[in-house]
């Protein structure tokens, strides 16, 4: 085990990060709601906490994030276990389009389930404003959080374990109950955790799919800040919010205090085989025809819809993005808006691939209460909303430098998002190598800094691609914040559909810029796996 | 060479190592042996510096390496489930020490190839381990150990996970392999025959305590006490009084008990000693003769031929050959 104080110099940088990027923005932003002149303005709260309104929207939010997060992993589960297990033609086409729907902006993961199951639906029913189209859009819109999280570590457990329960009379259920899912559990709470935090924090999706009776306290705070200029209610319902979120936090962390036991990794070409009779391929059919459904639908009716022109089908909409028929000053053209997205997105990777390792090494390392506390306060930013964010950093940043104008504050606001990904993708698997690797590497000459560098990093880098992954998808889509803190010549591409969005008549051409940032991420998504496929086989 | 001295290794409350001292000479094989739980794997991973000492000493050539991180020791150890890198090839855990050494990459190539030749798996550098047989998986953890010429070369059970012939097979060769590269060795095991065949020095370790340290030799024919002559394998412990009923006298009315070896005694038609054929069992060569005394004694004998149980045989005992102690 590493020695406290360099423990405590690796923990130096991202709590330094995040203090100054994140901790000090909120608190100037929830300050300047909450103590408008000097005193605090109790009124707020004592309207936020005796509302029944507010209380209603409190309560949804818990219920319907909860049931998101159930249903999530139910569906989840069944298909990072086909992708973890089997080979088929295909397998990794796919499992780059269910990563698809995670970057989409959540204004347009809205709008193409208004396409869908609103009215006008081409399966004739109209959710709109119930229950159902939010859950379903969430269980969309998160599953790749769970196929990824989990499916990355499921692909490396030993499947010898599996077949050793089954030779001690386990029958195939039981083993999953008894051996698999013990061994998965970190992995699943993880996600789960992740899954939680956005469905609890929804924006996009609540604003397009839900109604009065359906919101969210991130909408709220929203609606409060901007359509009636409540900066002191919303600042208290901020408040209301960070206290949920740091209560799931705690809990949590006392969930996973069980650590990860130490599993014999493998590699995944190993585990991986093709399905061979016949009950494998229903069961991989199956579950691939219910991932189609639950993913390919949604996409294909916004793709539809980006080729819908009042004149039949047709490439009219992706015309008038590259020349618009009627000039405008808010107009950003598709190719500076992909070049303002990737010179964001690169720097946010980088930043919280290092950031996030280095958090991930001490809650690792950091065993006890300041471990789990580390851990859950870099889970905080997810659970922030990021109207705060993007509003704090505006509010906050003019000290002691002054960083507003900087071209660094978006990929540092991404970063933010970003980080909690990486630390939960690469924790479950850094508690997972056997210590016993870096001691053969310590006997055979190799200092501590050296044996991370040769054991622990290349064993991580599978867990850290996907999180990097993750990284460049969160930045591409990210909305809340950006729109705060991007300038009209530094728009990114969801900017630009949320502004075609607003504009009366430019409907198609919104969906058709999502279609262009959707083949983004999917051919960064398919980089990635040909990386992963040709490591995975040599080294 | 390695000098051990007074070492203490505790966890919590429990004390594992126990004041054990050792040395290990220069070219030597040195078996550390012990039951499980008697603190041989910790007396190991304190001397590769895995392990913080309560107290004691560990020197090299008469230097403390007490305060030398494990990465600078220059001790090799070989851990018993082999510790292989699973995301390196075989050439690539081989050449990892030498790797940390700075050592060129054409030099490491050819050290590699050598290293392999070794141990018996020329050929075998772009082979992923997962693929690897549990023999080939223990020569390459061997070829990777040796590969960076530790000046003290540590073995953890480095058999314990092999079938019989193999680990038979792999013994002999393992102990070419030491002394082809004047290995220092300091080899930990449970296992006598193993202890027995490799080591030049055998210390045996109970509770955390070194209670004997001799050659395989003496071990066997003057054991220091009757838990280390069980523990070691040997038959035949008798009481005094019995052993003086067959006209073998103790040296001094001290001791206790003697250890009769099965080579030492001859059947012969005219021998002063009889007894009852209780059992006999063929064992490839040799009959294991069990003999009832009839005052409470059993005796167990080699004989090349098989003796009908419930007959009456007579033989000699060599009385140079029984070694007695106060049990």
């Amino acid at each position: 085990m590493r020695s406290n104080r360099s423990l405590l110099l690796i923990g130096a940088i991202p709590a330094v990060f995040l203090g100054y990027f994140f901790i000090y923005p909120v608190l100037t932003i929830l300050y300047t709601g909450l103590v408008p002149d000097g005193q605090i303005a109790t009124s707020a709260f004592s309207e936020a906490l005796t509302s029944s309104t507010v209380r209603s929207v409190a309560w949804f939010t818990l219920w319907q994030a909860l049931l998101s997060t159930v249903l999530t992993v139910a569906i989840g589960l069944p298909v990072a276990y086909v992708f973890a297990r089997y080979r088929f033609p295909g397998r990794s086409l796919l499992r780059s389009l269910t990563l698809v729907p995670f970057v989409l902006p959540t204004i347009v993961v809205g709008v193409a389930f208004l396409a869908v199951l609103g009215p006008g639906s081409p399966l004739g029913v109209n959710l709109r404003g119930t229950i159902w189209a939010i859950l379903i859009a969430h269980v969309f819109y998160n599953l790749a959080i769970v196929i990824r999280g989990v499916g990355a570590f499921w692909e490396q457990v030993d499947p010898h374990l599996e077949d050793a329960a089954r030779t001690l009379g386990a029958g195939r259920f039981r083993v999953f109950r008894s051996v698999t899912l013990p061994l998965l559990r970190p992995a699943i709470l993880s996600s789960a955790a992740l899954v939680f935090l956005f469905s609890f924090t929804s924006f996009g999706v609540i604003l397009v799919l839900g109604d009065l009776h359906h919101t969210t306290l991130e909408v709220e705070i929203w609606r409060q800040a901007t359509a009636f200029l409540r900066l002191d209610l919303a600042a208290a319902l901020a408040v209301l919010q960070l206290i949920g979120v740091t209560a799931l936090l705690v809990l949590y962390g006392k969930a996973r205090n069980r650590r990860a036991a130490e599993l014999s990794l493998r590699p995944s070409s190993e585990v991986a085989r093709a399905p061979r009779t016949t009950g494998e391929w229903a069961v991989v059919m199956s579950t691939l025809g219910m991932l189609a459904i639950i993913v390919i639908t949604p996409l294909a009716a916004l793709i539809g819809r980006s080729l819908s022109t009042p004149d039949g089908v047709g490439l009219s909409n992706y015309a008038h993005l590259f020349n618009p028929p009627q000039a405008s000053a808010v107009f950003v053209s598709p190719t500076d808006a992909i070049a303002n997205t990737m010179r964001f997105a690169i720097p946010a990777v980088l930043i919280a691939a290092g950031i996030g390792l280095l958090a991930a090494t001490v809650v690792v390392s950091a065993r006890g209460r300041s471990g789990r506390i580390f851990d859950a306060v870099l889970m905080l930013p997810l659970g922030t909303s990021a109207v705060t964010i993007g509003f704090g950093f505006l509010v906050a940043l003019d000290r002691p430098i002054d960083l507003r104008a900087s071209v660094l504050l978006i990929p540092i606001a991404h970063s933010l998002v970003a980080i909690p990904f990486v630390v939960r993708s690469t924790v479950p698997v850094m508690e997972s190598i056997q210590h016993r690797l870096r001691e053969a590497a310590a006997v055979l000459g190799a200092s501590p800094r050296r044996a991370w560098r040769e054991v622990d990093l290349p064993l991580i880098a599978r867990a850290l691609a996907v999180a990097a992954m993750f990284a460049f998808a969160i930045s591409v889509g990210e909305f809340g914040a950006t729109s705060f803190i991007a300038r009209p010549a530094t728009a990114t591409i969801p900017v630009a559909i949320f502004r075609l969005l607003g504009r009366p008549g430019t409907f198609g051409e919104a969906m058709a810029m999502s279609v262009i940032l959707m083949a983004i991420v999917a051919v960064a998504a398919l980089g990635i796996e040909a990386v992963r496929g040709t490591r995975s086989g040599g080294v | 060479m390695l000098d051990v001295s007074d070492l203490t290794v505790r966890f919590g409350t429990t004390t594992a190592v126990d004041g054990a001292n050792l040395g290990v000479k220069d070219r030597t094989i040195h078996a550390l042996m012990g039951p499980s739980g008697s603190g041989k794997s910790t007396m190991l991973r304190a001397i590769a510096g895995l392990e913080h000492p309560a107290s004691g000493d560990i020197a090299w050539d008469g230097h403390s390496v007490g305060d030398v991180p494990t990465h600078r020791r220059g001790f090799g150890l070989m851990f018993q489930d082999y510790a292989l890198f699973p995301h390196r090839t075989v050439g690539g855990n081989v050449a990892f020490g030498l790797q940390m050494q700075g050592i060129g990459a054409g030099t490491a190539r050819s050290r590699v190839a050598e290293m392999l030749d070794l141990v018996g798996l020329p050929g075998h550098q772009d082979r992923i381990i997962g693929t690897l047989s549990g023999g080939e998986q223990q020569r390459v953890a061997l070829a990777r150990t040796l590969a960076p010429d530790p000046r003290l070369v540590l073995l953890d059970e480095p058999l314990g996970a092999l079938d019989r012939s193999l680990r038979e097979h792999l013994l002999i060769e393992m102990r070419a392999i030491f002394s082809a590269v004047h290995a220092t060795v300091l080899y930990v095991t449970h296992d006598r025959e193993e202890a027995f065949s490799i080591a030049d020095q055998v210390a045996i370790i109970r509770d955390g305590r070194i209670v004997a340290d001799d050659t395989p030799e003496r071990l066997w024919n003057q054991p220091p006490d009757g838990w280390t002559a069980r523990f070691i394998g040997l038959e035949n412990l008798l009481a005094a009084s019995v052993l003086s009923a067959l006209e073998l006298t103790p040296p001094s009315p001290q001791v206790t008990t003697g250890v009769v070896p099965p080579e030492s005694i001859t059947f012969t038609p005219t021998g002063a000693v009889t007894a009852t054929v209780a059992g006999a069992h063929f064992r490839g060569g040799v009959y294991r003769i069990e003999l009832d005394l009839g005052a409470g004694g059993q005796l167990v004998a080699w004989a090349p031929e098989r003796l009908d149980p419930k007959s009456i045989v007579s033989f000699d005992i060599d009385a140079e050959r029984v070694s007695w102690f106060d049990d």
